[in-house]
Formats: C-alpha cells, sequence, structure tokens
C-alpha cells in the first residue's frame, strides 16, 4: 500500500476521523494503564519505606 | 515414571511468583512493542484497500484483536478465579484480580472501535442488537467484578464474593460469540473461524493475528505487573516482601 503523501496517509480515503480516532484511543489508553501500573508500584514501595519519597532520582523516574 | 527437575508447584506462592514475573515481565514487554510495530506496518502498508468499504476496514486490526482479548480475558479470569474459589490459593485470586482491569479496557476499546467502524459503514454508532448488547454487558461484568471486590475490606472474602460473580458472568461469553448465529443482527459473522478458510485476505489475515499477538504479550505484560503490586500490597506484612525488595532497584 503506497500512501503517496503523508496527507493521504492522514486523510485514509475519507475516513481518517473514524480510523485514528480508534487508533489514537486504544493507545492512549495502553500508555496510560502502564503508567498507571508504574505509578501504583512507586506508591507501594514509598509506603514499605523502599524508595525515598522525594529524592530528585525518582522525580525524574515520574517524568519518564 | 522420570522424577521432573522442575517444580511447577512452587510458583503458587505470591513470593516465588514475585519474583518469576519481575524476570518474564521485559520479554513480553519488548515482544509486544515488536509486535504492535509490525501489525502496525502490515495493517497500513502492506495490507491493501478494502473494495467495498475503503479504508474504513483498517478499524479492524484493532477492533477484532480488542474484542477477542475482552472474550479470552474474561475466561481467563474466570478461570483464576474459580481456581481461587476450589483449591483456596491466593494467588489465582490476584491473578483474578489483576486481569479484570485490562480485560475492562479491550472490552471498552473494542466497543469504541466498533462504535467508530459502525458510523461509516453502517450509519451509525450503537444499535441495541445481540453482538452489541452482550458485549456492552462483558463491560459492566468487569467493572462489576472490580466494584465487588474493592467494596469487600477483608480480602479473602472479597475474593470469594468476586469469584461468584466472574464464574456466573462466563455464561455471557459464548453469548457474545454466537450471538450473531443466534440472533438477527447488524453485526457481521466471524471472519476468521476454526472450522473453514477465512473470508478475508491472508495479508489482512495477517495483520490482524500479528495484532492479537501484540494485544496477548501487552496484556500478559500488563497482568504482571498488576499482579506484583497486588503481591505486595497484600503480603506487605511478611518477611519475604523486606527480605526480597531489600536488594531490589524499584
Amino acid at each position: 500500500m503506497n500512501w503517496g503523501s503523508l496527507e493521504n496517509f492522514l486523510h485514509m480515503g475519507g475516513y481518517g476521523a473514524y480510523v485514528w480516532g480508534s487508533y489514537a484511543v486504544t493507545a492512549a489508553l495502553l500508555v496510560a494503564e502502564v503508567a498507571w501500573l508504574r505509578a501504583r508500584r512507586r506508591t507501594i514501595l514509598q509506603r514499605l519505606g523502599l524508595i525515598e519519597r522525594s529524592s530528585p532520582h525518582e522525580s525524574n523516574e515520574t517524568s519518564a | 515414571m522420570p522424577s521432573t527437575p522442575f517444580n511447577w508447584f512452587k510458583y503458587s506462592s505470591p513470593a516465588t511468583f514475585y519474583g518469576l514475573a519481575g524476570k518474564l515481565l521485559p520479554w513480553f514487554a519488548i515482544g509486544s512493542l515488536g509486535l504492535f510495530a509490525a501489525a502496525l506496518y502490515v495493517g497500513f502498508f502492506l495490507a491493501p484497500t478494502d473494495f467495498q468499504q475503503g479504508e474504513s476496514y483498517r478499524v479492524i486490526f484493532i477492533h477484532v484483536a480488542a474484542a477477542w482479548m475482552s472474550m479470552f480475558l474474561y475466561l481467563l479470569m474466570a478461570g483464576y478465579a474459580a481456581l481461587g474459589l476450589i483449591f483456596n490459593t491466593r494467588l489465582s485470586a490476584m491473578m483474578a484480580q489483576a486481569i479484570a482491569p485490562t480485560g475492562a479496557l479491550f472490552t471498552f476499546i473494542a466497543l469504541w472501535t466498533g462504535a467508530l467502524w459502525g458510523r461509516p459503514t453502517w450509519g451509525t454508532y450503537w444499535v441495541w442488537d445481540a453482538r452489541l448488547t452482550s458485549e456492552l454487558i462483558l463491560l459492566f461484568l468487569y467493572v462489576g467484578f472490580i466494584a465487588l471486590q474493592a467494596s469487600i475490606e477483608d480480602p479473602r472474602r472479597a475474593d470469594r464474593a468476586g469469584a461468584v460473580l466472574a464464574i456466573v458472568g462466563a455464561i455471557n461469553v459464548p453469548i457474545i460469540y454466537f450471538s450473531v448465529q443466534w440472533w438477527n443482527t447488524l453485526h457481521q459473522g466471524a471472519s476468521v473461524s476454526l472450522t473453514r478458510a477465512p473470508s478475508m485476505a491472508s495479508i489482512m489475515l495477517t495483520g490482524m493475528l500479528l495484532m492479537v499477538f501484540a494485544c496477548w504479550f501487552y496484556a500478559i505484560a500488563v497482568v504482571l505487573m498488576r499482579v506484583r503490586a497486588i503481591i505486595l500490597e497484600r503480603e506487605r506484612s511478611a518477611a519475604w516482601v523486606s527480605d526480597r525488595l531489600a536488594g531490589e532497584q524499584p
């Protein structure tokens, strides 16, 4: 499948909103689930006193 | 009978499984990224335009994969819940609890992508037909399972109550699967079946199967992440937790 241009690719033959609306929401939800689980793990480890609460190293990880 | 050097029952203990899950996790995470990339490449760059639906059919790759996952994960969750109920094993109940949110997520994705695909092909986002309604009930079953477990303070009682709901709700999965045969519905029949040749081009089928594998790897990775979190939360008073985590990087 040769789309010719990025514009054609995004346009999806007139169905861009439906196709990209499907894939974008899916991708956002999957990324959010992983981020949420990483935050959950960090919270538990903090509560168990196994990692520091707000060291500069940790705040770096939060933004990753 | 030869004696097996590997003891599987060892891994039914949360403490041991926690370590095993941690070792498996990166492989499933990396595998899922690679499979998603391959699936999207096949789906968007190799698969041709559909002669009837134009480009709108490209929703199929994620829609079918998510719909299959929503049903597979429910059966897996109900299976673990049943094991937990019968053998009273803590880890099985934790696995059921770890699967539920990911199952709910894939059910929502199946409904969402179905609505966005239904609009251009059927002219409507939603109809109350058998396939769509039973899939919506599946979402309510997942949410009900999560809410029920969250509402009961004692984790072992929550496990048992959740297990009963999960097992009874499993009847909905064959209803979803066969709904397109049992009732007159707007939703098309199965494009892929075990008993006959698939009714779609093989490159489209390849893209769809790659997406299913990508979703499986993703689901396994996040379920392992979540079960590790659940194990830590529930076993935090046990000595092994502090012993094990003392030397581990967060």
